[in-house]
């Protein structure tokens, strides 16, 4: 199977998206962040001309505007850039977008895509380090995709593009110079659908986005010492497929879930809180979660490894479930 | 100023302005009666402002409204019966009982989101007169919202993008507060703007902006009607004001109904009560409109009578298709979330 950078692969989709459909519109251009791959994106300027646009420093009507021209039948892909930037934008993301289809009865469609860059980038502080996930989780009516691979992120691109609801497209700079197999003519990868990204009988770790990297290097490591971890990728939290994350439970009994949103109220004591409902009496050991600490995110390097979800604290939260 | 259209098309719009009118003073005696809960807000002072500017769209153009809703859905042709049903929250509403008050949106009449959120569907607007600029339909986007909307950081930056791309969006601003009610700062403003002229806020982003009197439905059609054509023109967004008086009634956050309208106060002011004279004389658009109409020789007393009883018959007709239809199953509260089948835009 053929090799393929993540950022390769993200730069691929974003071609195939708009050669797939005349509708698309891609409205800013950093979507591969501060790497510094990005000016590759150029190329797509050129092969599509008037297809993506630069729009002004106004995230909020930049997405407001998006979801209006997604009602009247396009296909905007925003590029809100830093996720911590779609605050800017909330009231259009999460009160126009969210309801529309909603509160119209189901009559009015928002084919729009909000794409953005979240997580401990490195030196980001506490203004560009956001993982608005869970806060986004938490208003119902928005599609939640958080690629981790380069297969990923281009199959799950394209069913985010071709969705007829608001999909927020959660990324993480750190995982753009990844390698890994991408097939050739890869399909869409549907939305809802959990991957396992390592199996194991022992412990499973429940990871999203860069976390999934994180945990795949921990089980490594596990592995080496005999204990087979193994790694299970929601790769879209809404919708859920918690069926594979439940099978993968069921198998091993004993669960660590790591997230980069913060410890309370997270991803991660969300997934928790439902394993616990669905499977407290199969589980061999309480469900432990790895997150970033409930502080605004520091800048210097020593302060910020200490609050990030690290290898280490994945490392003792295994220890723990497995008694 | 009457417009200049044929006396069947005046009478249309009477009928139209007259139907908003009790529709809602009905309205406000059913939330009286507690038939419907929750806040809301009545279109009453407005009717000569967004019937004539909403006729002069085509059936396939946009429109964006708030939650003062109901005189626009109503100006655009929405049945009155499907529209009191969405605001008792009723199966048979265009919603689904889903929307309510705030965000009634027949969407085969190009109302693609009502949003309750002040200044919240400008950014939505705008976007639609995207999508019609880069699909080359033809369309055109009409954004109605209240001056304070104005106050909101989404009206500027809506502005500037609209501006910088040049696209077909008119955005209507409908200024009830012409003499200073509600949220005053001074004895004209009823918005808290350090911008006055309001108009001079679109015209520092280079957009056309103009006053009209809102309770002109002559002027209304020949300022708006200008406005579209250069909208059609491709000549980028368009900034009205219209201005009209609040209505008494409207002063207070909740509505209270002084009198209830009748077509003779054109004729004979007596029954008003003296407190709110002053603006069934001077300040209502439809009794201008139709003291302007007796005037002119387009219409006998008697006509207008009649149009009186065809249009509260109607209204009653209503109100009995709305609460004739059923609630909804309460479990369809988890239907809706998400479109499942693929399909692009809205189902209009």
């Amino acid at each position: 199977m053929p090799e393929m950078a993540y950022y390769e692969a993200k730069l691929a989709a974003l071609q195939e998206v708009l050669r797939a459909d005349e509708r698309v519109r891609l409205i800013h251009e950093t979507f591969l962040g501060l790497s510094p791959r990005r000016s590759l994106f150029g190329e797509i300027e050129k092969n599509f001309p008037g297809r993506v646009i630069s729009p002004p420093i106004s995230e909020l009507g930049v997405c407001g505007l998006a979801i209006g021209a997604a009602m009247a039948g396009m296909r905007p892909v925003v590029d809100i850039v830093t996720a911590s930037f779609s605050f800017e934008a909330w009231p259009q993301i999460v009160n126009e977008a969210a309801n529309a289809f909603y509160m119209s009865g189901g009559r009015t469609r928002v084919p729009v895509v909000f794409h953005m860059i979240h997580g401990l980038r490195g030196g980001g502080a506490a203004q560009h380090s956001h993982s608005p996930q869970a806060m986004l989780w938490n208003c119902p009516g928005l599609e939640i995709v958080l690629p981790s691979s380069p297969r990923d992120v281009r199959g799950l691109l394209k069913s985010a593009v071709a969705s007829d609801n608001p999909t927020v497209f959660v990324d993480h700079a750190l995982l753009f110079e990844i390698r890994g197999p991408v097939p050739d003519g890869d399909d869409p990868i549907p939305l809802g659908q959990a991957d396992i990204k390592r199996t194991g009988s022992d412990v499973t770790v429940v990871a999203t986005s860069f976390m999934v990297q994180r945990a795949c290097a921990v089980a490594e490591q596990f592995a080496a010492k005999g204990i087979q971890v193994e790694v299970v990728d929601p790769r879209t939290l809404v919708p859920l497929d918690f069926e594979t994350i439940m099978a993968s439970v069921e198998k091993t009994r004993r669960v660590v879930v790591v997230d980069e949103c913060r410890h309370s109220c997270g991803v991660a004591a969300e997934l928790a809180a439902r394993i616990w409902e669905a499977g407290f009496d199969k589980l061999k050991a309480p469900v432990r979660r790895v997150a970033t600490l409930d502080v605004p995110v520091p800048y210097s390097k020593k302060l910020e490894e200490f609050i990030s979800p690290s290898e280490s604290r994945i490392v003792e939260a295994i220890h723990g479930v497995m008694g | 100023m009457l417009p200049r259209l044929p006396r069947d098309n005046l009478l249309e719009l009477c009928r139209k302005m007259l139907l908003i009118r009790h529709f809602e003073e009905g309205l406000i005696t059913l939330h009286n009666e507690g038939r419907f809960r929750g806040h809301y807000h009545v279109y009453i002072g407005q009717e000569a402002t967004g019937v004539p500017a909403l006729s002069l769209l085509e059936a396939s153009d946009y429109v964006f409204t708030t939650h003062r809703n109901h005189g626009h859905v109503l100006a655009r042709g929405a049945a009155p019966g499907r529209v009191l049903a969405e605001i008792l929250g009723r199966r048979d509403g265009y919603n689904g009982g889903k929307g309510g008050t705030f965000h009634v949106a027949p969407v085969e009449l190009g109302f693609l989101q009502t949003s309750a959120v002040v200044g919240g569907i400008i950014p939505l607007a705008t976007g639609a007169a995207y999508a019609a600029k880069e699909k080359k339909s033809g369309q055109v986007s009409v954004c109605l919202f209240g001056d304070g909307a104005l106050e909101e950081g989404a009206a500027v930056e809506s502005f500037n993008l609209a501006s910088l791309w040049k696209l077909p969006v008119l955005y209507l601003c409908e200024n009830n507060g012409k003499y200073g009610h509600g949220r005053a700062t001074s004895a004209i403003r009823s918005s808290s703007m350090a911008v006055f002229p309001l108009t001079d806020l679109p015209a520092a982003y280079k957009i056309p902006a103009q006053q009209v009197e809102g309770t002109d439905a002559g002027l209304v059609l020949t300022v708006i009607g200008e406005a579209i054509r250069r909208l059609r023109r491709g000549e980028g967004p368009q900034f009205i004001e219209a201005q009209t008086v609040r209505w008494p009634g409207s002063v207070s956050n909740w509505p209270v109904l002084p009198v209830r309208t009748q077509v003779a106060f054109a004729w004979d002011m007596k029954a008003v009560p003296e407190a709110v004279k002053e603006w069934y004389q001077f300040s209502d658009p439809v009794l201008l409109f139709i003291r302007e109409l007796l005037d002119e020789g387009h219409a006998s007393k008697e006509e207008i009578l009649d149009m009186q009883t065809s249009v509260a018959d109607e209204i009653d007709e209503a109100i009995k298709f709305a609460f004739d239809s059923p609630e909804p199953d309460p479990k369809s509260a988890l239907e809706n979330i998400f479109a499942a089948e693929k399909r692009g835009g809205c189902d209009a």
